[in-house]
């Protein structure tokens, strides 16, 4: 810094102006060349044959019902890893025993996971010689290449999603309100609903909304466990590798494209609870 | 009796913070748990509320036992050192909660709510949520919240410890006389002995999970039983084996029999009242509390040789044993 | 005022909370230990029940040891790029203001959102040998698609956002006052951020960077639509262990417990890797008080 710094005029940093302009450049060219430009092509791929394509597509029972598929388990699947994970974030945030960092390995399990070890090991509980095939064989249910695998396969995957999002919201929350409430005569249970539940809105979204993404998305297990029975077990995603396997990119591009629109739709959604979370936590 | 505390012992790990605490509480009075940090004056009410679980003993509130009884169930209105408030609903709602748990219908809520805003100075405010009020005003719309379920007893949590000196002064005045206006059960917990002082009616002052004294301000403080208890409440000086406070020390300039010489090192003007410290032949610093018209009349200066003798003194024995030490009055 | 004989033992009695705190904790442990628990249980006994018999089995098929070091070495390669671009791109998020940004902080999540085939498919639509891209870069004798640069670019996509996210949140609690003493001191940009700035964040990108590498070692669905699957040529683990998994597969008998035990050496690194970045950005979900 020059010592006549008073009668020189502001000279602007050009170096650091210019230095920080490349950076900014260098990251957008690799976001560029990495997620926006694969964006662009299968818009590109998709949309190229035409709405009397994709409106073709759309009337096909396979498809309509590998996008039925799709939803249902992804219902499923949130509404299970959202309430008990629900339980697990309490007992993990308030609780106080020993082998607690055990119990947060467990959910945190499912994210080193690989998706065909996933499904692996449905096939060594349920498959063929499975533990618990007797059981189910005698009792008739048919769990392996069926709905109930594929359910359970994307329940394991997305365990970790809501616990880990409401487990520092619960941290950072503390008991005061809660205790509050119980000593004007709220119970337990009302306290939660009145209470502990609006106050963790935010989180609790964010993290379902994880849940969901991951739940559309899931391949591996699912194609380990489906036996990809046409039209029974086949989800949206196993229909795109079908498609692609049959020669029919066409149709594979499409419900590829309208995967990736509904999870863009869930992407910003998540980023509104992901900032409406945090907006309320700094409260 | 409102609150009967027996025997009550509380752990947390290898920490003690209530060591066999029995305390009787009467109905209609305005306790306080007078204490330094860590003393367990918390633990105490957080126990009498149901919030923290004894290890042994029993609570009974209106010669009920409650110590098997979660919060719920006690009738106790309790009120937090960081108001608690629920930041997601505005200030009526937040007076309104524990009626709406009770389900009373929506006119008697209102009503109710208005009457209590109106009691704590909010009813302007009814709309607000907690975020946009200053400190004060959430801790006087907790105490609206508290209020309104008619608890037995109520419960405050060094309610003053989170605002500034001011208000904490204002608020003081005005729950002292809202207490002579609503007269329910009340125990306060603080640190501040100038607070306990000034509001309670009895005073238990509570010591590393003991209670050292429990009284009347006016008894604990001239008849201290304890020398936690001559130290903590109320200003002392050491003089000559004895504790001694400041304002029993007399200043003459002309020896007489007892009086002691000294020197004044300091004269420190604070207001009306001057403190004066002076030092004694053997290097022992003391401290002298007399009014500025004393001190004019004195003509005090710095370097000044002066006698000093204390009018009231209480005698500290110290005891081998290490036992609580008892001071006598002489 | 009798001092009951239960109240020597020293704890709470008739504590009204405790039922819904047992009910609360047995809950978590049933769907933890039915849902995550035993499925790794039976993946160890099915693999490793009969001693290495299986491991040895499956190590012999075509193409696994090929698998596995392909699918290693991606992974670590992955992990350095997105290390390093991951951190520019959380700086350049955190500290530069620049025309949309918020739209760009919404790109860089889309990975996390699109399902890992569609990335696949996106990636095959723009490098595939078909088109425009990708036909240039054929002609010139580079396969991108059907080659390990379209693995590495399928995992890049995949795990970009596990660094960002990793780093940005540390960057924005940065206290600035160390890099502005460090500048009043004569550090230019470049150092101030090799000295002071770098090794804050060195937890967080090391973390981050783990969690890339468990997290491309048994990625699937990009992977098995954009490499051609190819035995010894880009052939991942994953995808090996699917294929054991497959009605036909090498007409084995024991191909599932082949598959488990692949699998537990897989996931029990992947495991450890994970472990260890809990650690590091010091346990999120294990603050105890």
């Amino acid at each position: 810094m020059s010592a006549h710094a008073a009668s020189r005029p502001v000279r602007k940093d050009w170096r650091g102006r210019a230095a920080r302009a490349s950076l900014v450049g260098v990251a957008l060219l690799y976001v560029l060349v990495l997620i926006v430009a694969p964006l662009a092509g299968i818009v590109y791929y998709g949309l190229r044959s035409g709405l009397g394509a994709i409106g073709d597509t759309f009337s096909q029972t396979d498809v309509v019902h590998a996008f039925y598929l799709t939803f249902v388990i992804m219902l499923i699947a949130v509404a299970v890893t959202t309430v008990f994970g629900i339980v697990v974030a309490f007992v993990l945030a308030r609780d106080r025993f020993p082998g607690k960092s055990l119990v947060s390995a467990l959910v945190n399990l499912p994210l080193a996971v690989s998706p065909v070890v996933v499904g692996l090991m449905a096939v060594l509980l349920f498959g063929r010689g499975g533990w618990f095939e007797p059981f189910f064989s005698a009792e008739g249910i048919q769990i392996m290449f069926a709905l109930p695998s594929m359910v359970i396969v994307t329940i394991f995957i997305s365990i970790p999603f809501v616990i880990r999002e409401v487990v520092p919201l619960l941290e950072e929350l503390g008991m005061e309100e809660e205790q509050a409430a119980w000593t004007l005569g709220a119970s337990r249970l009302q306290t939660f609903f009145r209470i502990t539940l609006p106050n963790i809105r935010w989180g609790l979204f964010y993290g379902m909304a994880l849940s969901a993404a991951r739940s559309i998305g899931e391949v591996g297990a699912v194609l380990v466990v489906s036996g990809l029975l046409q039209g029974k077990t086949e989800t949206a995603t196993l229909y795109i590798l079908r498609a692609f396997d049959q020669y029919q990119p066409e149709r594979g591009y499409i419900v590829a494209l309208t995967l990736a629109a509904f999870s863009i739709v869930l992407l910003m959604a998540i980023e509104f609870f992901k900032r409406r979370s945090t907006k309320a936590m700094a409260r | 009796m409102a609150i009967g505390v027996r025997n009550v012992t509380k752990r947390f790990g290898d920490f003690v913070a209530l060591d066999d605490v029995s305390l009787a509480i009467p109905t209609g009075s305005l306790t306080v748990l007078l204490g330094p940090s860590g003393s367990g004056k918390s633990t105490l009410l957080r126990v009498i509320a149901g919030l923290d679980q004894p290890d042994v003993g029993e609570v009974a509130i209106f010669e009920t036992e409650a110590t098997g009884l979660p919060p719920q169930k006690r009738g106790v209105g309790f009120v937090f050192q960081h108001y608690a408030s629920f930041k997601r609903m505005s200030v009526r709602d937040n007076v309104a909660f524990g009626l709406k748990i009770q389900k009373r219908p929506k006119k008697e809520i209102r009503a109710r709510v208005d009457e209590l805003l109106e009691l704590v100075q909010l009813h302007g405010l009814a709309d607000r949520y907690p975020s946009q009020l200053s400190g004060g005003q959430r801790q006087r719309m907790a105490l609206a919240r508290a209020l309104a379920v008619e608890p037995r007893v109520l419960l405050l949590d060094e309610p003053f410890g989170a605002l500034d000196a001011r208000v904490r002064k204002e608020l003081r005045t005005w729950l002292r006389r809202l207490h002579d206006e609503v007269h329910v059960t009340t125990v306060l917990v603080t640190h501040d002995q100038e607070e306990a002082m000034e509001v309670a009616d009895r005073v238990a002052v509570v010591n590393r999970g003991r209670i050292e004294q429990y009284g009347k301000p006016r008894d604990l403080y001239e008849h201290p039983a304890t020398e936690f208890v001559m130290t903590f409440v109320g200003p002392v000086t050491r003089f000559e084996e004895s504790y001694v406070r400041p304002h029993d020390l007399e200043v003459q300039l002309e020896p007489n029999g007892k009086y002691r010489e000294a020197t004044v090192e300091k004269v420190v003007h604070l207001g009306f009242e001057v403190r004066v410290e002076l030092s004694l032949p053997d290097g022992e610093l003391v401290e002298a509390q007399l009014t500025k018209k004393d001190v004019e009349r004195l003509e005090l200066l710095e370097g000044q040789r002066v006698f000093v003798h204390p009018s009231r003194v209480t005698e500290v024995e110290e005891e081998a044993s290490g036992a609580p030490v008892r001071a006598r009055a002489s | 005022m009798v001092a009951a004989a239960s109240r020597l033992s020293g704890r709470a009695r008739s504590n009204p909370g405790a039922s819904g705190r047992w009910f609360l904790r047995g809950t978590a442990f049933l769907y933890l230990g039915l849902f995550v628990l035993l499925p790794v249980a039976v993946i160890l006994q099915r693999g490793y029940g009969d001693g290495l018999t299986n491991l040895r089995d499956a190590l012999d098929t075509f193409g696994a040891w090929n698998a596995i070091r392909l699918t290693v070495v991606m992974a670590l390669v992955t992990a350095i790029v997105n290390g390093v671009f991951g951190t520019l791109l959380a700086y350049v998020l955190v500290r530069i203001d620049f025309p949309g940004r918020e739209i760009v902080s919404a790109v860089v999540d889309l990975p996390f959102a699109v399902p890992t085939l569609v990335a696949g498919v996106m990636l095959v639509a723009l490098y595939g040998p078909s088109s425009v891209v990708g036909g240039w870069f054929e002609e010139h004798g580079f396969k991108i698609i059907f080659a390990p640069p379209g693995i590495l670019l399928a995992l890049l996509f995949v795990t970009l956002p596990l660094v960002v996210r990793s780093v940005q949140p540390v960057l924005s609690e940065l206290d600035r006052e160390e890099e502005e003493a460090a500048n009043t001191l004569g550090a230019g940009g470049w150092t101030t951020f090799r000295k002071i700035v770098l090794p804050a964040l060195r937890p967080a990108i090391v973390a981050g960077s783990l969690l890339v590498f468990a997290r491309s070692l048994g990625e699937f669905g990009a992977i098995v639509f954009v490499s051609g699957n190819i035995p010894n040529k880009t052939l991942t683990a994953p995808v090996f262990i699917q294929q054991l998994l497959s009605p036909s597969s090498y007409g084995a008998t024991n191909g599932p417990e082949q598959a488990a035990a692949i699998a537990a050496v897989l996931f029990g690194f992947a495991f450890v890797v994970v472990l260890i970045t809990e650690k590091l950005i010091s346990g999120r979900l294990e603050r105890t008080q």
